[in-house]
């Protein structure tokens, strides 16, 4: 497979590759890291975040 | 039949589609959806609740990102289910081919046709790209998961 890095496309099998996900409760995350002689030229990440933001409406009343 | 004090649940979508002024509004351009955009921002930055407007200040900076984000994708309207209003993008937010080497945790959802005015500020674990690809995927656009509710 080509990857995009810091030096060009290259193939990965010529790349050191690292993978890892973050799984909380705010968010699923995925990334990957490719490294060419220990050095960083490639790395994406993949966000799901969890959490929607909810606004709670409310109404008044009269008898107050 | 028995009548119940309630926030009707029509005008919580109907808030979202910006159909009720109660206040001084302004004169716009036509029926359709505002063109909505999406910055990232450092996680030196400061993004919250008090945020009014997009600022390119603490913004994500670095080859392949330009400056106040890209567009979001709109295709879906605000809607209702239950008592509850929401919305959702109608597709992730996707940062193709981008070097940002300096953290960043949070993105800013905001009005770029009405004067970059902020909407939501979402948040998420510190993150950095290198020649690579950043994506948001968008939840499921509904009652319980939608990204914006008004329940």
């Amino acid at each position: 497979m080509i990857v995009t890095t810091t030096k060009g496309d290259m193939d990965d099998s010529l790349l050191n590759k690292k993978e890892g996900t973050i799984d909380n409760d705010n968010e699923n995350t995925t990334w990957v890291e490719y490294y060419l002689n220990g050095e960083l030229v490639h790395r994406s990440a993949h966000v799901s975040l969890k959490k929607p933001l909810v606004s709670i409406s409310e109404v008044g009343g009269f008898n107050g | 039949m028995a009548n119940t004090q309630a926030m009707c649940t029509s005008f919580k979508g109907e808030i979202l589609a910006g159909i009720h002024a109660l206040g001084t509004t302004v004169i716009r351009a036509g029926t359709g959806a505002d063109t909505l955009k999406a910055a990232l921002y450092l996680t030196s930055a400061t993004v919250n609740a008090a945020t009014t407007a997009y600022s390119a200040t603490g913004e994500v900076s670095g080859s392949g990102y330009s400056a106040g984000g890209i567009t979001i994708t709109n295709a879906t309207a605000p809607t209702t289910s239950g008592t509850t209003g929401y919305w959702t993008p109608s597709a992730s937010f996707t940062y193709t081919s981008v070097t940002l080497t300096t953290a960043f945790d949070a993105v800013l959802v905001y009005n770029s046709t009405q004067s970059n005015k902020a909407i939501s500020v979402h948040t998420f674990g510190s993150q950095t790209i290198t020649a690579g690809t950043f994506t948001l995927t968008m939840p499921t656009s509904d009652a319980t998961n939608a990204l914006i509710r008004i329940a």
